[in-house]
């Protein structure tokens, strides 16, 4: 396993410049995932943050071949461009050569969890080799804070908003994560990124491994959290700490927790500074915060009674 | 089966099979695709080509024709000779994407098997998903026979690829009526089919790693209309190259590709301007007409997009009364759009002819020889008085007539 200084000796295959927001969660994730390739990769983008802010024509942060076509598609666009490469090196005709070229898709969780589904579902099972990497910060946040399905119960969203009647969000998040695993791919994991060591050693496994595989990380979003942009980190820390996110991996069918926090942090301290959640502290959302917790503890010890088992 | 070089012995083939043993002798590298019908056989014949190794062509069996069109444009722009099949409600969902194919300017080749949008729900023949996509910056080649579609299909590659141009093209034959009737066809030699298409080099590849690039970027108010004005250009310059690669069909085998068929215009007083199939029927009746000494004529496009404007008015001029027939409505309260197209190309024309838009032949409603000899009647008798009655009109129709339970009715 590479140690950090290993990582901040490789070539930055992402680079500065972006226009991403200070404290984003996006780009540490790329960047440490993208360290961890030994071969040349190509990327393919949904709509979102991370494309529309660092592919501003005539500006690109990428120094890896990259494509954007639309919204709900990267899976299938990836898939295209992954058929082509075997395509290609079947007739002899890779540009330079015959090489050994992986393939990454990016997606947020709109277009992941919402309107990719579909397109996700359908490479996942054709079995092309690639690795799809959704960033999850919990709603639509390039298009300014709607709801998605990744969004925590009990969330205030520009479409989920806490009125005096409906106190945001009503309902629960949906588990892609096991929905991917349904698929029976070879590698699926949830990672975050304040562990990078975790988040880079899922990462090599999801490299290395042939057929299609999957990463769901949870990523800060300042803006739409209403957080400090200097407290992401612990942010994210918190999502895993409070067994909101919790960090697992399945491998060949078998699942394993790979993080137990020692002590549970409560939903409340991570809840608390965080102005999306502001509502559930005030006089008239009597119970919701009850109920968050219940439903975090509840999925947390399903979990575990999972843990070194086999899913399928 | 395989077909020898130089062998050009006819054999019945339906349109579909045609099309996809165009296909099939283009070999192309990726093949991502969708079944629907009409077009459903192009997918399961192409198919069978891969599993018998007739082709080592990558198929790709996608879980729509939204992520067929997307896989193309991803195959395409990792630098892969990139084709699919569809219809109707396929191509209605790949729009999104279309529109992506042709402002990346990826040389996709598309056929398309004309077939009515729902709703009401419907599988046979009209213009209505193809004319839906008459904006989304693909060519458009209608076929009026199961040979043209055949010849097409290797002609769409050219036209594609070429450099001037680096767009998509959709092939278009008319469903059930072409896809799915046996025609003579005399096809061309693998050999020289695979001479003709020559070999696909992408100036850019995603796969290119030691260069990488960016494809898809965001343009902002400034770049977006000059990329937009590059497409443009392209597309224009699409219509020499159309004629081109025609030329060099004809020479090498024989058969005629122009911007449209001209029948029976040159000393016409009147004509039909129609695409597709019904165009057959309709030279049936000028053939009467003409035995009846009516100066009477057709024009059928071929290239429907880009227009070849100027070429239309060029043919037109001399006409007195022009009838635009479509085999859609455009629902803009004002007829279809050929009708549209070929009435704003008329405005420069000096004397310009009168002009009328019939639709006919809607979710594949039949479109008989007593038909066009209706419309031509009506040409004729516009042609006597100097004045169109009605400018827009559905035929092949009674609108007094009830709609009868069994459907026979109306
Ligand atoms: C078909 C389609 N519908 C809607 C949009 C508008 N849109 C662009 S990005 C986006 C939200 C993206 O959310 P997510 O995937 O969570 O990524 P993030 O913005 O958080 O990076 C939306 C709704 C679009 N581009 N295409």
């Amino acid at each position: 396993m590479a140690t950090l200084k290993d990582f901040a000796k490789k070539e930055e295959l992402f680079t500065g410049g972006h226009r991403l927001c200070s404290g984003c969660g996006i780009p540490p994730i790329v960047r440490l995932v993208l360290r961890n390739y030994e071969t040349p990769v190509v990327a393919a983008n949904a709509t979102g943050c991370l494309e529309v802010a660092t592919t501003i024509y005539p500006y690109s942060a990428w120094r890896i071949p990259w494509i954007h076509s639309a919204f709900e598609n990267t899976a299938a666009t990836i898939s295209g461009v992954e058929t082509a490469y075997r395509a290609l090196k079947k007739r002899g005709k890779i540009p330079g050569g015959d090489k050994d070229i992986k393939f990454i898709a990016f997606g947020g969780d709109g277009g992941t969890y919402d309107i990719g589904l579909q397109s996700l579902s359908g490479a996942l099972e054709r079995g092309h080799n690639f690795l799809y990497l959704c960033y999850d910060n919990g709603a639509y946040m390039n298009t300014g804070i709607q709801r998605s399905s990744a969004t925590p119960f009990g969330c205030n969203t520009t479409t989920s908003p806490a009125g005096t009647v409906i106190k945001g969000k009503l309902e629960k998040r949906k588990d892609l994560t096991r929905i991917v695993v349904a698929h029976n791919v070879p590698y699926a994991a949830q990672a975050s990124p304040h562990n990078w060591s975790d988040l880079a050693k899922k990462t090599q496994k999801a490299i290395n491994t042939k057929g299609p595989t999957f990463l769901n990380v949870i990523s800060p979003c300042p803006l739409g959290w209403y957080t400090k942009p200097e407290d992401s980190n612990k942010h994210a820390r918190l999502a895993v700490e409070s067994c909101y996110w919790p960090l697992y991996e399945v491998e060949d069918g078998v699942l394993r927790v790979t993080y137990k926090p020692k002590k549970k942090v409560s939903m409340e301290e991570w809840l608390k500074p965080q102005g999306r959640f502001k509502h559930i502290f005030k006089p008239g959302a009597e119970g919701l915060l009850e109920e968050i917790q219940s439903q975090v503890d509840e999925y947390w010890e399903k979990l575990l009674e999972f843990d070194g088992k086999p899913v399928y | 089966m395989a077909i020898a070089r130089n062998k050009r012995e006819q054999m019945g083939l339906t349109g579909n099979s045609a099309v996809a043993m165009a296909m099939k002798q283009v070999n192309p590298d990726v093949f991502p695709a969708y079944p629907i019908t009409p077009s459903t056989t192009v997918v399961e014949e192409f198919s069978s080509y891969v599993a018998d190794g007739a082709v080592d062509t990558e198929f790709i069996a996608v879980e729509s024709e939204h992520s067929a069109m997307s896989a193309c444009v991803g195959a395409a722009a990792a630098g892969a000779r990139v084709m699919t099949a569809t219809s109707s409600q396929g191509l209605a969902l790949m729009w999104e994407v279309l529109y992506i194919a042709s402002g990346l300017r990826l040389p996709i080749v598309l056929c398309d098997g004309n077939r009515a949008l729902s709703s009401p729900i419907n599988i046979h023949c009209d213009h209505s998903d193809t004319m839906g996509a008459r904006d989304s910056g693909w060519i458009h080649l209608y076929s009026e026979t199961v040979q043209e579609a055949y010849d097409n299909i290797f002609q769409a590659v050219r036209i594609a690829e070429h450099p001037d141009v680096m767009l998509p093209v959709m092939v278009c034959l008319d469903g059930f009526i072409t896809t799915h009737a046996i025609e003579n066809v005399t096809p061309i030699g693998d050999e020289e089919a695979q001479e003709f298409v020559g070999e696909y080099k992408a100036k850019n590849s995603l796969l290119d790693t030691d260069n990488p690039v960016t494809v898809g970027a965001m343009a902002l108010q400034e770049p977006y209309m000059v990329f937009k004005y590059q497409q443009s250009e392209a597309i224009k310059k699409a219509k020499d190259v159309v004629i081109e690669v025609g030329k060099e069909f004809e020479e090498k085998f024989g058969r005629e590709y122009g911007l449209f068929e001209s029948y029976r215009l040159e000393d016409a007083e009147v004509a039909v301007v129609i695409l597709s199939s019904a165009a057959g029927t309709t030279k049936v009746a000028v053939d009467e007409l003409r035995a009846r000494g009516k100066k009477v004529g057709l024009l059928r496009p071929r290239l429907f997009r880009p227009l070849p404007h100027a070429e239309i008015a060029e043919a037109l001029k001399g006409l007195k009364v022009v009838a635009c027939l479509d085999r859609t409505d455009s629902m803009s309260g004002f007829g279809g759009p050929l009708f549209n197209d070929v009435r704003s190309v008329l405005y420069e024309v000096e004397n310009r002819p009168l002009i009328f838009g019939r639709i006919f032949g809607l979710g594949g409603r039949d479109y008989q020889v007593k038909d066009a000899l209706a419309v031509f009647e009506e040409l004729l008798s516009t042609l006597e008085t100097g004045k169109v009655d009605e400018l827009i009109k559905y035929i092949t129709f009674d609108p007094e007539a009830p709609l009868s339970v069994d459907g026979s009715g109306c």
